[in-house]
């Protein structure tokens, strides 16, 4: 620090700080400039005896467990997986220059809206002949999710995880609590928690998307899962007397939710339902992370979002799934092809699941032998289902989602009164960038 | 501009001076050049390097920043960059509703810096400017906040604002039900708490240019000062104030910088949520991540541009008025 007072150091100062401000939007811009920001792939993949994968599984458990995985494959075909492991985060920020570079054969993605999205772009490549070899190891709700705009497949699922909402059977137990399975039993129960000096529904949306899975969840509840394919994809319009509704089920509902949760991240508030001062949380089976003793965890249960509209029952149940996608240009195209259809067998789904038991199997075709009572009781959910959502922000452009979506969902929970003008905001915001 | 120096000042008087530069008296001029080979190289090296990196980083990527924002492009392919006009700036004005809140704050954040940490730091560099005893010791508490990264600083703020299990709530007795405070979610609390975030930090930077700046007041003008009998608040407002003018326009223009770039203590506390958006944030949020909006983000960024350069072209001519003249 040696600035000077003296009127010599002034001039140096301001030129660096107009430096600094034109760079900062210069470099901001740069980010999505393909040339600057292209991550190389460190792999070589032109062996025949090779294939690399790009994976956003930073977390010890996944990467672990996905080793084991590319260690069988290697074991039953002899090539080798060359994997690229990325921050999560810096994984899903980079992905547009990361798909534009020089890619890897294969990469972990999502399905859903996201995965047609690159599809669309011609970023990935489509894998029909891997499906034929494995398409009768998932179920119709699982293939739906796995094809492009053009009813191509594009996509491998490999896991897979529920939203419901989680409760403590002791809880219910002592206090005689039963599981709500309409939407009137839900606000009664609610009112019933509250007056127990419960906190009826935990609630944290400092991060911004968890808000987001209860309006699904309503959304798809209220008004069935074509509307909510159509709401996502920008078609159906947010000024709909139809979405009006579910912000109006959800205002009946948020003064159940518990205090502050603008300020809230999830994990602390699934430590409510841990210490019991909730009754119940609507989240993903993720949130039994934060059940760290055994004890708890077994007491944790779960229950399908209650129905609203009888026409559509509980047909329709949020589960983001995870898998595979492949690049544009697959520099071993033959190992790509080996290594997808052993990703879509049974087999290296429960090899995965042996070393990350806190998700379930894609396939319905993978032994549930040694799920614990929530894997199972997850895994029958999903497979029951008529239709599977991923997610608001896995269903929809992520730029709307995250730009204009959350926002106004924290504005809504801020202010559950101006819906109107929220909505025209919405969709206002929603035409200007489906339209680029 | 240039033909004002050349008049003023003697350095560059316009004498034209009939002989060569006395340097060159000495050596016979023609056969000899004053650089070698080597040295045109190295010397080509040095300028070249810093120029093309210059030009390539910060004025190449500014341009093209404000040529995007007229275009609409999702970062994929140049060919999918679609000229819109002036529609980003549109939306922006009139659509989102995110914009004009966050002007707001940036101006917010501005006048609470100057009216809050800036006074203080003053204070706090008058008290220790008097030599007091463990004076070095009170100058690195208060400085150590700037030390520490902003990122850092809204990582443990977030820890003392947390409404569950933070210090303040936790003291207060404000975490449960029924008497809540939400120190981070709630928009008419937020801005103020992170602003004491970064006030705090502020202080102690203020404090550091005002002490440098009073190292430099001349003692005998305190002197003389005490000598007329004037008491201290006196002898400050009315000899050691004037002389901290040029001070002043460091700490002001300082001030005006950290209000437009504040980003990263906003960014770690709740992320630009409601109540906390600010113009940096709007730029991250469009332009970073899959499928961004590469030429709205583009558009708030030159919205950022043109308010730093309004408030930096005036200083600038300010600055080299000054110097012309002295």
């Amino acid at each position: 620090m040696d600035l000077s007072p003296s009127g010599l150091s002034l001039p140096s100062t301001s030129r660096r700080s107009v430096l600094r401000g034109v760079g900062g939007a210069a470099l901001l811009a740069g980010a999505g400039i393909p040339l600057l920001s292209a991550c190389g792939s460190s792999s070589s993949g032109s062996d025949s005896k090779t294939v690399s994968v790009g994976s956003n599984d930073s977390d010890a458990v996944p990467k672990k467990a996905y080793a084991a995985v590319y260690d069988a494959f290697k074991k039953q075909s002899g090539i080798t997986v060359d994997v690229n492991t990325k921050d999560h985060n810096t994984f899903q920020e980079q992905i547009n220059s990361y798909l534009q570079g020089t890619p890897d054969d294969v990469f972990k993605w999502f399905a859903g809206y996201r995965m047609q999205f690159f599809a669309k772009k011609g970023l990935a490549s489509p894998i029909d002949d891997v499906w034929d070899k494995i398409g009768g190891n998932f179920p119709d709700a699982m293939k739906k999710l796995s094809k492009g705009e053009d009813g191509k497949y594009y996509f491998v699922p490999m896991t897979t995880y529920p939203w419901a909402i989680f409760y403590r059977k002791s809880v219910f137990q002592a206090k005689g609590y039963q599981v709500p399975t309409t939407w009137d039993e839900l606000v009664a129960l609610c009112k019933k928690m509250k007056k127990d000096g419960l906190v009826p529904i935990a609630f944290g949306d400092k991060d911004a998307w968890p808000a987001m899975g209860t309006f699904d969840q309503i959304n798809f509840r209220l008004n069935g899962y074509d509307f909510h394919v159509e709401l996502m994809a920008g078609k159906a319009a947010w000024t709909d007397a139809k979405v009006k509704a579910v912000f109006d089920h959800w205002a009946e509902l948020l003064p159940y939710h518990q205090d502050g949760f603008m300020g809230r991240t999830w994990q602390d508030a699934a430590q409510t339902l841990v210490s019991k001062k909730a009754g119940m949380y609507l989240l993903g089976t993720f949130v039994a992370q934060q059940f760290t003793n055994k004890a708890d965890l077994d007491d944790l249960d779960f229950f399908a979002f209650p129905e609203i509209n009888s026409a559509h029952g509980q047909d329709t149940v949020e589960a983001p799934t995870d898998g595979f996608m492949v690049s544009k240009a697959p520099k071993n195209k033959a190992g790509m092809l080996k290594l997808m259809e052993y990703l879509g067998t049974p087999g290296a789904e429960e090899l995965y699941l042996k070393g990350d038991p806190s998700v379930v199997a894609a396939s319905n075709k993978a032994s549930t032998a040694s799920y614990s009572p929530l894997q199972k009781k997850a895994f029958e959910m999903i497979s029951n289902a008529k239709s599977l959502t991923q997610f608001m922000d896995r269903d929809s452009r992520p730029d709307f989602t995250s730009t204009v979506m959350q926002p106004s969902l924290q504005k809504f929970l801020q202010n559950p009164k101006g819906v109107d003008s929220l909505l025209a905001s919405i969709e206002r915001q929603k035409k200007t960038i489906f339209a680029s | 501009m240039s033909a004002d120096i050349t008049t003023t000042s003697p350095e560059t008087a316009p004498q034209p001076s009939p002989g060569p530069a006395p340097v060159d008296k000495r050596v016979p001029r023609g056969h000899k050049r004053l650089l070698t080979r080597r040295d045109r190289v190295t010397l080509a090296f040095m300028a070249g390097v810093p120029t093309v990196l210059h030009v390539a980083l910060v004025w190449v990527t500014a341009i093209a920043s404000i040529f995007l924002a007229f275009t609409s492009w999702d970062g994929i392919g140049f060919d999918s960059i679609k000229w819109v006009g002036l529609d980003n700036f549109k939306q922006l004005f009139s659509d989102n509703p995110q914009f004009w809140p966050a002007v707001e704050h940036n101006i917010i954040w501005f006048v609470v810096l100057i009216l809050i940490p800036t006074p203080m730091g003053l204070f706090l560099a008058v008290q220790l400017d008097k030599k007091i005893r463990f004076s070095r010791v009170y100058q690195t508490a208060y400085f150590l906040p700037v030390v520490v990264s902003l990122a850092v600083t809204g990582f443990v703020w977030q820890l003392v604002y947390n409404p569950d299990t933070g210090l303040i709530n936790s003291l207060i007795g404000a975490n449960k039900p029924g008497h809540y405070i939400d120190w981070i979610g709630d928009p008419h609390l937020n801005l103020w708490a992170v602003l004491v975030a970064a006030s705090w930090r502020h202080t102690g930077y203020m404090m550091i240019l005002y002490l440098a700046g009073l190292k430099g007041v001349d003692p005998s003008l305190r002197e003389a000062s005490s000598l007329d009998g004037a008491n201290e608040w006196q002898t400050f407002k009315n000899v050691i104030f004037p002389t901290l003018r040029p001070t002043n326009t460091v700490v002001l223009v300082v001030t005006i910088i950290e209000a437009l770039r504040a980003f990263d203590l906003v960014f770690v506390f709740n992320k630009g949520a409601q109540g906390t958006e600010l113009l940096s944030i709007l730029i991250t949020n469009n332009i970073i991540g899959e499928s961004s909006r590469i030429g709205y983000g583009s558009a708030i960024a030159v919205v950022l541009l043109v308010i730093s350069l309004a408030v930096i072209i005036p200083y600038l001519i300010a600055t080299f008025r000054k110097e012309r003249r002295a």
